[in-house]
């Protein structure tokens, strides 16, 4: 027997496919999500990115304990089965770029990898050299996307990154800041310089993003990655002591945490969002939030008003 | 750094609690049975110093020094600074404590302080030795995570607090190494407790009243001390 989509999803569908989404049969719940993701397209060449990708400040950091390392690489794997893509790390995380390395290793190297990493060094001079020392962690032929990591040294390390892109050492080159410091000055460089990525702090609380850098991006046709989510757990700890609103059913989300993450995916300028976990449970969940229905403009509206009313 | 003023203790914290306890844990495991054997040699020489006073003092300076250094390396370098960029540091902050613990070592001006710090450096020893290793359960920890005298920096810290507590010496040259002492070790206390502070753990008060404990010993023994001069 087939169900036919009814109203409310068809026109959920429609609203998507306009905003260059694809919306796969509705996944929720923890369990493994089969079907695609939903994918975002790259301004800069229309490559399609899942909307969740795996954030790894802190999670992936666990120094040289083996056992929690093979966790970390049950984490990748679930990531990959779940068909996600992009995975962020940076120099400035501790051990989690060996971490990845080792991840990836054991699973002997997913060619649908989307590898997007940091330059995380004042003294530009030192930019190569860090970047060929995330090069090896990985052991990946060369990055996807390298970024400079919240505008430390942007002025040298740009032009560098736009050669390397150039000489096709690199597909993509971006900028990033986290919790909202230095807007201005982001602002600023998206303004002036060819950025294919831009990566920034957007969650249900922290929503100034949405006064000039989102639509900013959009305009300029930035790719838009987005980190802290869940501020690093404190929202969804905080949201967890209220149940769930009847609405979150209509886009298909069984946690808080799928709420808070197809609320910042669903903006028409974001392109993908990258929640860090340790847990496969929150991992699965996590990519659930790619799958199903997303919220529409009203709906968005409802949830700011209602989340910053709790 | 721009916009210092919007950064938060929790900014810095880069591990999670879980990976900080399972360095313990590690290192436990790689360096048994040092830990019954520190304990023992620990306990034996606090008694030493419980009878015997002055000679114990050199003997146990430079056992610390050795304690500081290897923590330095074994712990800070070896497991601390692959998950927190600030490691290597502290892990100067041993070594520099160990070189000026082993300068106390050869000095022959060490005398032991007045009864009221004594009784407050044995304390701290005590609890040095057979305290910390019981704070991982107390705080719902496995005991495999327990924190050991030459092993783990807060107890080898806190020895070492004993110690600074428990002596005085007489040369300028001296003083001036034990207040290199007393910053290093102070500055430790601080650190390891807004560490513990951030990742949520009520174990940060443990270095702190002890910190609070040390320094109020000796203010309150100047203080009697300058009023026995007065009379």
């Amino acid at each position: 027997m087939t169900t036919r989509p009814d109203r409310r999803q068809w026109l959920t569908g429609a609203a998507a496919a306009a905003l260059g989404l694809t919306i796969p049969a509705p996944a929720v719940g923890t369990a493994r999500v089969a079907g695609t993701p939903v994918t975002r397209r790259i301004p800069s060449s229309g490559e399609a990115l899942p909307v969740v990708g795996l954030g790894s400040w802190i999670t992936f950091n666990v120094g040289r304990d083996a056992a929690a390392r093979e966790v970390s690489a049950g984490i990748v794997r679930a990531f990959f089965e779940s068909g996600g893509r992009l995975i962020d790390c940076s120099p400035m995380y501790g051990s989690s770029q060996p971490t990845i390395g080792h991840a990836l290793a054991r699973l002997a190297h997913p060619t649908t990898l989307f590898s997007a990493e940091k330059v995380w060094v004042g003294d530009a001079a030192q930019g190569a050299a860090q970047i060929e020392a995330s090069r090896a962690f990985w052991n990946v032929p060369r990055f996807d996307l390298m970024q400079v990591h919240n505008l430390l040294g942007w002025r040298e390390h740009l032009p560098r990154l736009l050669e390397m892109k150039a000489a096709g050492r690199l597909r993509y080159v971006g900028i990033t800041t986290s919790e909202g410091r230095r807007h201005a000055e982001l602002e600023q460089i998206m303004r002036t310089q060819p950025l294919d990525f831009v990566q920034l702090s957007y969650n249900l609380l922290d929503r100034e993003a949405e006064q000039r850098l989102l639509p900013l991006a959009q305009q300029r046709g930035i790719a838009v990655i987005v980190n802290r989510p869940f501020r690093e757990g404190a929202l969804l700890d905080e949201l967890r002591r209220h149940r769930l609103p009847a609405w979150a059913a209509e886009i298909d989300c069984s946690s808080w945490a799928q709420v808070a993450l197809k609320f910042v995916t669903s903006h028409p300028a974001v392109t993908c969002v990258i929640p860090a976990t340790s847990q496969i449970a929150h991992l699965r969940e996590n990519m659930a939030a790619a799958h199903g229905r997303m919220p529409d403009a009203a709906l968005r509206a409802r949830i700011g008003i209602e989340v910053a009313a709790l | 750094m721009t916009e210092w003023w919007t950064y938060r203790p929790g900014d810095f914290l880069m591990f999670a609690p879980r990976t900080y306890w399972r360095l313990f844990e590690l290192h436990n495991q790689a360096w048994w049975p040092a830990q019954p054997l520190l304990l023992v040699a620990g306990v034996a020489w606090l008694v030493w110093w419980m009878r015997c006073g002055a000679p114990a003092l050199r003997v146990g300076a430079a056992a610390l020094a050795l304690a500081l250094a290897f923590v330095g390396w074994a712990f800070m370098l070896q497991r601390y600074a692959p998950i927190n960029w600030a490691a290597s540091g502290f892990a100067l902050g041993f070594f520099v404590a160990a070189a000026s613990s082993a300068a106390l070592a050869s000095r022959g001006d060490l005398h032991a302080a007045s009864l009221g710090r004594l009784r407050a450096a044995w304390s701290l020893c005590g609890s040095a030795l057979v305290g910390c290793p019981m704070l991982a359960a107390a705080f719902g920890r496995p005991a495999t995570q327990a924190e050991f005298f030459g092993l783990a920096p807060d107890p080898t810290v806190l020895m070492t607090l004993g110690l600074l507590v428990g002596l005085q010496a007489n040369s300028a040259l001296t003083r001036a190494v034990l207040a290199v002492l007393w910053v290093l070790v102070l500055t430790w206390c601080v650190v390891s407790a807004a560490t513990l502070w951030t990742m949520g753990s009520a174990q940060g008060w443990v270095m702190f009243v002890s910190a609070a404990i040390a320094v109020a010993s000796v203010r309150v023994s100047a203080r009697h001390a300058a009023r026995r001069q007065a009379y």
